[in-house]
């Protein structure tokens, strides 16, 4: 069996059940489990019940399946798999099982039997083993079966999970013997939460009570389910029935606290995607005083950038943010720098004038995109590592590529911060942005500075649209949806103030997420955007208004 | 008298209000008089699209009167003209009756189709003409009453006031988008069919309707004028030249402020109200930031504190607008964008401004 194999297997095992995705991946790496070598009565007697997978009854498939499964060959795994995601095939011409993958109108197969590689063949010539769900939730709990008596524990622990769905009395039985000779402190505990979920059904109320007090603490969906029935059962023993009552509203109580921390976390990444968006409008708008509306449209440059070079190397994906970003932050810094000298450099001092010659430039950049990339959206993938979610328990669940991109805000942010507070030219940009004339006369080049700094700034909006192009449609329009919500987000946080915009994002995303709820998603952000103009009217000058010198300019 | 007194001194609103006298009398008569196959018909569709054009320099006249003069950039005028628009709309909505597609006497068709029982508080009165028309000017002028009254009080001045009224528009557009406001969501208001019992697809109605626009034009244009020629429009271009200069020679600011921002929602509401007839629908999409600042542009090209330019300038870009959507769709972003940019640098008073003598501003 080779390793490559065998990280196949662990990892669909796995996929199967992505509860502790993050354990399993430490655990593949080092998978090495007993080996069994191919001798030929062993591999006659796997393509024999391979090839009784092509039956016309869901019965006889199911019937089959089982046995394919007590065979000890290396592939049954993979088959198993196979068919659970419908890409079990056979070959009308010899009946051959095939695992088949689909590509742009063929297939590329290989041997069930062997995993010889067959090459690609066209889709009328090969025909798809049909699944049902009955049979999926058998197939789901064969391939788990076969796990329970792996040696590692996070494969122990899929198979327990993966098991649960389609729990009766035979699995229970094997899942008692289990827990007889299971070491890990985790596995165990799903073991009996498992017995537990059978025994609930029990007709003995001693038992069924017992397991009641056993899942009282557990968020799985499937115990609320089942502790619903016996409160609601008029039949069962009174106080059963309390239990079970009180068993739910501890786990309602608890339920609540996380649906409370995912609201807390969604609110935060929204809040990071704001200040991603606006942190380089707060260079312009905050630091130079440049009504900046393109900024959108660099974010869009940026996500478009993402796009190009994932067009340009597309064996790269998992590594092609990396490439992007900097390409990014060149591309659009450099449009930015344009920008300043082709036109905002002629409007200093005249601020509703840039106001309306930057938006000329946003309409310019968004036909430009249409008109080269055309106006539909772009498709731009999502490297592996980003995808995917990371499940603490039944309730609450955290998306990496948010969690990705909340982390990246942040970096960027103190990038900024660290380049504005401790570098020359961090340095400069403060001393043209308080005192032009002085700067100048200390020798400091100030309509390069202006242009660098609106080119970082611009720079800053790229990297933006990179992170932008993981979340939403990567588009021509994309820009012109987060512009208000930029500008909302820099006038709150009060301009100048880098700090502020931080804050500001962050709690307009945790407000917004908290109102949605209760009133919808567009009422939220209607409410919000009131807000911040009721607010405006009381503190023109934001949350965390300039004070002493900078103040005036 | 008071005409003549009015036009003193601007011999380019003469010509403009002669110029659109002229058009409204012609137009129509060239429409409805010779027949359909002589070379001197006018089709309908010319007569709507100018109309529709009259609409937008109304719209114009009424941005001028802020921006040029008093220096508010509202990027927020679109919510005031589809306010405006909303309010003829559901007059409109009413008068269809039970000849809509559902047949309900009462409801209009999308509140059928969203199993409403029965009519919003809000539609109450917009069966009658009247009410329809006083809710017209009342609506926008009360939004922007209340709106100015809080951002001129606590001196939301210059580019804060901007992007406040953007993001006025943008919270409108997003709530008249949901389906529960009563306003048909996102496909608005549509399927007219009579205005005061008169059919709405007739070519007689499509010719009084741009006379209409004409002559709401032509007095609106008469009222700005009125405005800008009294001492308050003197006020108001101190206030724009230097409003804290005119607030320590002791004259509220906010109140005038307030009033012209006022006035000038109501205008641009009107503008709205006749727009949607012609064009036979209303949708949340009027509310979307790009329309309030193309507005804008509009105005800038014509000329600020024109008043005839900034009509003009309506006039011109939308006339731009339908010929080159037309015959080429691509480039006219890439037109609009570059007329922001080359006005902005090279012609910061516009097209009339480059022919004039810098005489007030």
């Amino acid at each position: 069996m080779t390793q490559a194999l065998k990280l196949k297997i662990a990892s669909v095992l796995v996929s199967n059940c992505p509860k502790f995705w993050g354990l399993c991946i430490i655990s593949i790496a080092i998978f090495g489990g007993a080996d069994t070598r191919a001798d030929p009565l062993m591999t006659a007697e796997f393509a024999s019940a391979v090839s009784a997978l092509n039956t016309k009854k869901f019965a006889d498939k199911a019937k089959a399946a089982t046995s394919l499964s007590r065979l000890q060959h290396e592939r049954v795994d993979e088959v198993l798999n196979a068919m659970l995601k419908g890409r079990l095939f056979f070959r009308k011409s010899d009946r051959l099982i095939l695992i088949a993958t689909p590509r742009k109108g063929s297939y590329r197969i290989e041997n069930a039997v062997d995993g010889q590689d067959l090459g690609e063949t066209g889709k009328r010539k090969v025909k798809k083993i049909s699944v049902n769900n009955k049979l999926r939730a058998k197939l789901r709990t064969l391939i788990a079966l076969r796990g329970i008596n792996s040696p590692e524990d996070a494969v122990r622990l899929a198979a327990v999970l993966g098991m649960r769905d389609t729990i009766d009395s035979e699995t229970t039985a094997l899942l008692r013997e289990m827990a007889t000779k299971e070491t890990s402190r985790s596995v165990l505990k799903q073991i009996s939460l498992s017995i537990a979920l059978f025994d609930l059904e029990s007709s003995d109320p001693e038992i069924q009570f017992v397991a009641i007090k056993t899942v009282g603490t557990s968020l799985d969906r499937l115990v609320r389910n089942k502790l619903q029935i016996i409160a609601d059962d008029s039949t069962a023993p009174k106080g059963n029935r309390d239990a079970a009552d009180a068993a739910l509203i501890s786990i309602e109580r608890q339920a609540r606290l996380f649906q409370f921390i995912e609201t807390c976390f969604f609110g935060i990444s929204l809040g990071s995607i704001l200040v991603l968006a606006a942190v380089g409008l707060a260079i312009t708008f905050g630091v130079m005083g440049v009504i900046n509306m393109a900024h959108g449209e660099l974010m869009m440059l940026g996500a478009y950038t993402t796009y190009v070079v994932q067009s340009a190397f597309p064996d790269l994906i998992d590594q092609s943010l990396f490439i992007a970003i900097p390409v990014a932050f060149l591309v659009t810094g450099l449009v930015g720098i344009a920008i300043e000298r082709g036109v905002i450099r002629h409007l200093y001092g005249r601020p509703l004038e840039t106001l309306l010659a930057t938006f000329g430039i946003s309409l310019v950049l968004q036909q430009a995109v249409r008109s080269i990339f055309s106006p539909l959206n772009r498709a731009v993938s999502t490297p592996s590592w980003m995808s995917g979610s990371w499940e603490i328990n039944s309730v609450l669940s955290l998306t990496f590529n948010r969690l990705y991109i909340l982390v990246f805000t942040l970096v960027v942010f103190f990038l900024l911060v660290a380049t504005l507070r401790y570098t020359r030219f961090g340095l400069e940009i403060r001393a043209v942005s308080q005192n032009r004339s002085m700067a100048k006369a200390m020798g400091v080049r100030s309509e390069w500075i202006d242009a660098l700094t609106f080119g970082l700034g611009s720079g800053i909006a790229g990297v933006a649209g990179v992170a932008l192009s993981q979340l939403t449609n990567v588009g021509p329009n994309l820009g012109q949806s987060y512009i208000v919500d930029c500008f909302m987000v820099v006038v709150f946080g009060g301009v100048g103030n880098v700090w502020g915009t931080l804050v500001s994002g962050l709690s307009l995303g945790v407000a917004n997420k908290f109102l949605e709820p209760f009133m919808g998603a567009v009422v939220a952000k209607v409410l919000i955007l009131i807000f911040i103009i009721l607010f405006i009217q009381k503190r023109p000058r934001g949350l965390f208004p300039q004070k002493g010198r900078s103040a005036g300019t | 008298m008071l005409v003549s007194r009015l036009m003193e001194n601007d011999r380019g609103g003469k010509i403009f209000i002669c110029a659109i006298l002229i058009l409204c009398i012609s137009i129509p008569a060239l429409n409805l008089i010779p027949p359909q196959d002589s070379p001197f018909h006018v089709s309908t569709y010319t007569v709507t699209l100018l109309g529709k054009y009259l609409c937008f320099a109304l719209l114009a006249l009424a941005l001028d009167l802020v921006w040029g003069y008093c220096g508010l950039l509202s990027l927020g005028h679109g919510a005031f003209f589809a306010l405006g628009g909303y309010a003829m709309g559901m007059y409109l909505m009413r008068q269809i009756g039970d000849r809509g597609v559902y047949g309900d006497p009462l409801l209009p068709d999308f509140m059928v189709f969203l199993n409403w029982q029965e009519l919003p508080w809000y539609w109450y009165g917009f069966d009658s003409f009247w009410f329809a028309m006083l809710m017209i000017m009342a609506a926008p002028g009360l939004l922007a009453f209340v709106f100015g009254w809080l951002a001129f009080r606590s001196r939301v001045t210059g580019v804060y006031l901007s992007i406040m009224t953007q993001a006025l528009t943008y919270a409108l557009m997003l709530a008249f988008f949901r389906n529960e406001m009563g306003f048909g969501g996102n496909n608005g208001l549509t399927d007219f069919k009579e205005l005061l019992g008169f059919d709405l697809q007739s070519d007689r109605v499509r010719a009084v309707l741009l006379v209409c626009s004409g002559a709401t034009l032509s007095l609106s244009y008469l009222s700005c004028r009125y405005i800008v020629t009294s001492k308050l429009g003197r006020v108001l271009r101190a206030v724009r030249d230097g409003e804290s200069r005119a607030r320590f020679l002791g004259y509220q600011v906010e109140h005038f402020k307030l009033w012209i921002f006022t006035y000038s929602a109501i205008l641009t509401g009107i503008a709205g109200a006749l727009y949607v007839p012609q064009v036979g629908i209303i949708n949340p999409s009027e509310f979307q930031p790009l329309n309030s600042i193309e507005y804008v542009v509009w105005v800038a090209i014509g000329g600020r504190a024109t008043l005839f330019g900034a009509a003009g300038g309506a006039i011109a870009v939308n006339y731009l607008k339908t010929n080159l959507t037309a015959m080429f769709p691509e480039i006219w972003l890439f037109v609009l964008g570059f007329l922001f940019i080359f006005v902005t640098l090279w012609f910061p008073r516009g097209i009339v401004g480059a022919f004039t003598k810098r005489s007030d501003s």
